[in-house]
């Protein structure tokens, strides 16, 4: 597949599919593409999006059943002759009639109510005939209690740290070992080729401990830098602009040779502007990774000056206990900087896959 | 030759400015380069050029990848829990041994290690089902998103951004979705059904572990079919409308084998994406339950790092063994792609 | 090199220096530390004292996610790298890094004293008897039981000396009375398991003081819980529904009254109060008993010194001044921790709570500490013991899924413990 075809990206190719046949009449693929299309966008915005609206409930409101779409919150009311605010509730009274009660505290099953209209008489009912009055609600301390708990300006900084650096030196050094293997003919090309490949997709996981060893050696460990070189030169990395660069015309380098180009030149001033489509794919891709990693920094960072965002995100997450709504708060804090890099390069990072993804 | 004259980076327009702005450093720091390499290509010859280019990766690589690979092995024929090699006793194939020993292959509770094979069996059925699916629903949506629609650019967008986000996001919106009392139970009550337990039952966990991954990497394969798609001379198919084909016959008969070799990339990458799967099938089933999603790389990481007595040796000959199949997968592409390539 | 490179490359390798830490003038101490609740904030409290104090020390205390402590902390220990202190909770598979403090505290006497028996806990096999830290909590397993719906649905608790299936029992007419979904629930831990299973007569250990996981008192108490997952008195969601020996609580489904039993133990305690409050009555009941005893397990997280650190002086500087019967009274009685200090055991902390669930419950708890089956004890300080909860565990909620028979499921335990060990002991 070459380059070529890309470009031609904006044109009606399969024109043929959506022309109406004489008359306009509707083909069953009309149909269905319409009803796909409806139930691909449910089915890829709707689980985030009810994310991002529970990250906003109370540990309460994340506890009912059926859930409810948004946040609510019970109402507190202020009763005179009673210090904190109590929680209002509507009681189905004896005959029948409902009415807005506070209560004051329950006592087994019976609960001790006051009308906050009235706070100098008290009533006893059973706790079975009240059902808590609520308003909406936004629990923004889901956001804001981690948040302040740790030094979060930090972490951002390292994570940032982290991902700028490490894609700089991944698009480099990809891109100058990528140039070496498409553009050159020499001797264990084909071995270190292999080589690449055969590590392409080794997962992290499985050589966690002893790229531990070889970073404690090296005297790394709880320096950022342990967490940006291991990754640094991603095998998918060189292989994906490799096979991009690989679609250059040989005779572009040809002519450069012949004005007496050095190859440092051609590699920087000719090839890399040409494979420009390719690199933001792995700039995105590396920004992704090193982002979104969690099990590495976890393991050889222990700091909490160096901590990650990942790792001081989760850092509230104890031995026993899940706590929903910070987890998906915080889930939420991740998610921002990958929706704001896809809403600014959205179309770029589409077409860019589409177009180098390819070999 | 400058970075805006060049025709075929035509979707960088878009971003143009962005460009502009990083490309002044970028290039000042490329200039800075240009008189030691001019120096080390006369003194080298342009002979030794492509071993320059390549060191700093290969460095790296030797370093952070190769290094541990071997480590390893060593590992793997070693025993114990020291983590240092040369206070390792030598056991030689003890481990695999151990790995590999069965009564009868084809039944995990046979098995001395049952669990690995158990997991070899449950990621054999998770690629089987996850690569057809995600070859299906990418086929299907990149043949849709091929149509002229309106807002297109906005579909193709929504397809493709869970590619975006991290494998243990993924797993927490959908499990949040799916606990007892989540959304899609509540909906499931709301119209008169029993509510689910999604995770009690081997099942749905290994559709639920399918169904995630496939929304979660979908967009990616569908970008690349549609690229193929993209690629196929309009002219096949207005002959094909002049003859008064059928739609279907011209998918058939034009559409898929001309999209052929995209969708052996797609079946390739999808299924060494699939093989090592672990993150989102474990933050969303937990392996669970009992062992019915746990898959082979999970196997590796609780074996070797989550449990107590961190078995280094039993897990990197689990791994050995991974990285051979996974090579052996790699090969294959390898061979798929050149036979495309010469195609 | 850009300009945006050079800055950011600046910003790395200041905070490489930053690390490097030995640059300073004072000496600055490592803690790692894992958070169930609001110890962290406590501990920081009683730390920024010290630090002001001590103004040649600098104590910093690093919050990690408790997958931390437990998965990578043991690897990088094993690679000679570490912290000076931790808050660890595998209290004898780490015991081979503690260090020993009984040089560098002034009294070794007050902590043989006070903290005797735990000690034992985190003595490395084969060393001397040596003093590693001390217990930032002591847990003790139980039940909870959710006593307003008892009330509600008019059963009666059963009262002293009740057995597991009295228990299970009553909280299934409770449920069934009140449609309540999960009759008990049990945390998915080995550990919560250990307790019932010695109080059915469970040894654990053989006569060589070797691990015997498996004898008729585990497969009386494991039979139970397999028929309890079948009978529906047990929700398969959380035995069932995750591999291995992972941890699941119910603590959420019981603050949320959809299951009447709840067998966690102590440290829910805080948390409860905080979350639960007065929404019902929460109620801390003694362990159930079976023909051998009336037990639950014994744990908790210990804060240790480690011989990575290369300053043992400030080290046991710090740790006396934690050890106090003054700072530990502070820090037990605001994080609402079973003391693990004998002297405040008997004296009693000064609780900082005005919920009378959660009083009743810590004095449940605390006074269950007595009757402590020694099995229990010695199963708490046995190096391998997780070993032996992680091969219980995982292999009987293999069973109750149907993976397994209960038979082969014994016999997959035996062999887990059987195999790790002897990994473990293969040393050149």
């Amino acid at each position: 597949m070459t380059m070529a075809s890309t470009s031609s990206s904006g044109r009606p190719v399969l024109g043929f599919l959506t022309r109406r046949r004489e008359g306009g009449q509707w083909h069953w693929t009309d149909v269905f593409t319409y009803v796909y299309l409806v139930l691909g966008v449910l089915l890829m915005f709707g689980p985030v999006v009810w994310l991002v609206l529970s990250s906003f409930k109370t540990p309460a409101g994340l506890l009912e059943f059926p859930p409810t779409l948004l946040p609510l919150g019970q109402i507190e009311v202020q009763v005179e002759g009673y210090d904190d605010p109590l929680p209002l509730f509507a009681v189905t009274m004896e005959d029948g009639t409902v009415k807005e009660l506070a209560q004051i505290r329950r006592i087994g099953i019976m609960a001790q109510m006051v009308d906050p209209e009235n706070p100098g008489e008290r009533v006893s009912v059973p706790i079975n005939t009240r059902e808590p009055i609520r308003e909406m609600r936004v629990a923004t301390e889901n956001y804001i209690d981690p948040l302040e708990t740790f030094n979060f300006l930090r972490y951002l900084q390292n994570s940032v740290i982290v991902t700028v650096v490490a894609t700089v030196i991944t698009l480099l050094i990809n891109s100058m070992a990528a140039y070496g293997l498409a553009i050159y003919d020499f001797k264990g090309r084909n071995a270190i080729m292999l080589f690449v490949i055969g590590t392409l997709m080794i997962p992290v996981t499985i050589v966690l401990v002893p790229t531990y060893l070889v970073v404690t050696q090296l005297g790394m460990v709880n320096t950022l830098w342990a967490v940006i070189l291991p990754g640094a030169a991603t095998p998918t990395g060189v292989f994906l602009l490799r096979q991009y660069m690989l679609t250059i015309p040989k005779d572009l380098i040809e002519a450069a040779r012949m004005d007496k180009a050095s190859e440092w030149t051609i590699y920087w001033r000719i090839v890399l502007p040409l494979s420009l489509p390719a690199i933001a794919v792995l700039a995105i891709f590396s920004v992704m990774w090193r982002w979104n990693d969690f099990l590495w920094p976890l393991v050889v960072l222990t700091r909490n000056e160096v901590y990650t965002l990942q790792i001081g995100l989760n850092a509230f997450q104890g031995e026993l206990d899940v706590q929903w709504h910070y987890v998906l708060a915080m889930t939420v804090v991740t998610l921002i900087p990958v929706v704001l890099v896809f809403a600014f390069l959205q179309r770029f990072i589409t077409t860019g896959i589409a177009s180098s993804g390819m070999k | 030759m400058a970075f805006d004259t060049d025709p075929r980076a035509e979707p960088v327009r878009l971003s143009d400015r962005v460009y502009a702005i990083l490309a002044l450093p970028a290039m000042a720091f490329f200039r800075l380069f240009e008189w030691p390499l001019r120096f080390l290509q006369r003194i080298l010859g342009i002979g030794a050029m492509p071993y320059v280019f390549l060191f700093p990766n290969l460095a790296f690589f030797g370093i952070f990848v190769i290094t541990p690979l071997i480590l390893s092995i060593g590992f793997s024929v070693t025993g114990g829990t020291n983590l240092f090699l040369q206070d390792r006793p030598y056991v030689g194939a003890e481990q695999y041994g151990y790995l590999l020993e069965c009564g009868n292959h084809l039944d995990p509770t046979t098995c001395r290690e049952d669990r690995f094979w158990r997991a070899i069996y449950n990621t054999g059925t998770f690629v089987f089902f996850q690569v057809g699916f995600m070859v299906l629903f990418s086929l299907i949506t990149a043949l849709i998103l091929n149509r002229e629609i309106r807002g297109r650019g906005f579909f193709r967008a929504v397809f493709f951004f869970p590619v975006l986000l991290s494998p243990v996001v993924v797993a927490l919106i959908w499990k949040w979705i799916l606990l007892r009392d989540g959304v899609l139970n509540a909906a499931l009550v709301s119209m008169g059904l029993e509510r689910i337990l999604f995770f009690v039952d081997p099942t749905w966990s290994m559709f639920w572990a399918i169904f995630v991954s496939v929304w979660a990497h979908m967009g990616f394969y569908t970008l690349i079919l549609l690229a193929g798609l993209q690629a196929i001379p309009p002219d096949l198919y207005e002959a094909a409308e002049m003859d008064g084909t059928s739609k279907e016959r011209v998918f058939w008969r034009i559409t898929l084998p001309l999209l052929w070799p995209n969708m052996l990339v797609v079946i390739v990458l999808a299924l060494i994406k699939a093989v090592q799967i672990f993150d989102e099938v474990f933050v969303l089933t937990g392996g669970g339950p009992g062992t019915a999603t746990q898959f082979i790389v999970q196997y590796i990481y609780t074996t070797g790092f989550a449990n107590q007595v961190q078995n280094f040796g039993l897990a990197s000959a689990a791994s050995v063994v991974l990285g051979v199949v996974l090579f052996a997968l790699t090969i294959v592409q390898l061979a798929v792609t050149r036979r495309k390539d010469e195609g | 090199m850009t300009k945006q490179f050079r800055i950011a490359l600046a910003a790395g390798v200041a905070s490489a220096a930053l690390t490097a830490g030995a640059a300073f003038a004072e000496t600055e101490l490592r803690m790692a530390w894992y958070n169930d609740g609001i110890e962290g904030e406590v501990m920081q409290d009683i730390l920024d004292r010290f630090n002001a104090d001590n103004p040649d020390i600098n104590v910093v205390l690093d919050v990690l996610p408790y997958k931390a402590i437990l998965e990578s902390l043991p690897v990088q220990l094993a690679a000679g790298e570490g912290p000076d202190l931790a808050r660890v909770t595998d209290l004898g598979g780490l015991s081979q890094y503690y260090m020993d403090l009984t040089p560098y505290i002034s009294n070794p006497d007050y902590w043989r004293e006070n903290f005797g028996p735990f000690l034992k806990w985190m003595q490395p096999v084969g060393a001397e008897p040596q003093i590693s830290g001390f217990m930032t909590q002591l847990t003790v397993t139980g039940p909870y039981v959710n006593k307003t719906l008892f009330e509600q649905a008019g059963v009666a608790m059963p009262g002293e000396n009740a057995t597991w299936s009295d228990w299970a029992a009553a909280s299934r007419e409770v449920a069934e009375k009140l449609d309540i979904p999960i009759p008990m629930a049990w945390d998915r831990s080995g550990h919560r398991v250990a307790g019932p299973a010695i109080s059915m007569g469970a040894g654990m250990f053989d006569a060589d003081g070797g691990p015997a996981l498996v004898d008729d008192g585990l497969k009386a108490m494991a039979t139970m819980l397999y028929d309890w997952h079948q009978d529906g008195t047990m929700a398969k969601e959380l035995w069932g529904s995750v591999s291995g020996s992972q941890y699941l609580g119910a603590n959420e489904e019981f603050a949320n009254a959809q299951t009447v039993l709840y067998m966690s133990g102590s440290w829910q305690i805080p948390q409860f109060a905080e979350k639960i409050g007065d929404a019902f009555d929460w109620w801390a009941v003694p362990a159930p008993c079976g023909p051998a005893a009336c037990t639950g397990m014994p744990g908790g997280a210990a804060l240790v010194a480690l011989k990575t650190s290369e300053h043992p002086e400030e080290v046991g500087k710090l740790m006396d001044y934690l050890s106090s019967e003054e700072v530990l009274n502070e820090f037990y009685g605001r994080t609402l921790f079973i003391p693990g200090h004998l002297g405040l055991a008997k004296s009693g902390v000064d609780f900082q709570t005005e919920d009378p669930r959660a009083e009743h419950a810590l004095l449940t708890f605390a006074s269950a500490v007595p009757g402590i089956s020694p099995i229990a004890f010695d199963l708490q300080g046995y190096v391998h013991n997780r070993v032996m909860f992680n091969a219980l565990i995982s292999r009987l909620g293999e069973a109750i899924v149907g993976e397994l028979t209960l038979d082969q499921a014994f016999d997959r335990m035996t062999q887990d413990v059987e195999q790790q060990i002897a990994e473990k002991q293969r040393e050149n």
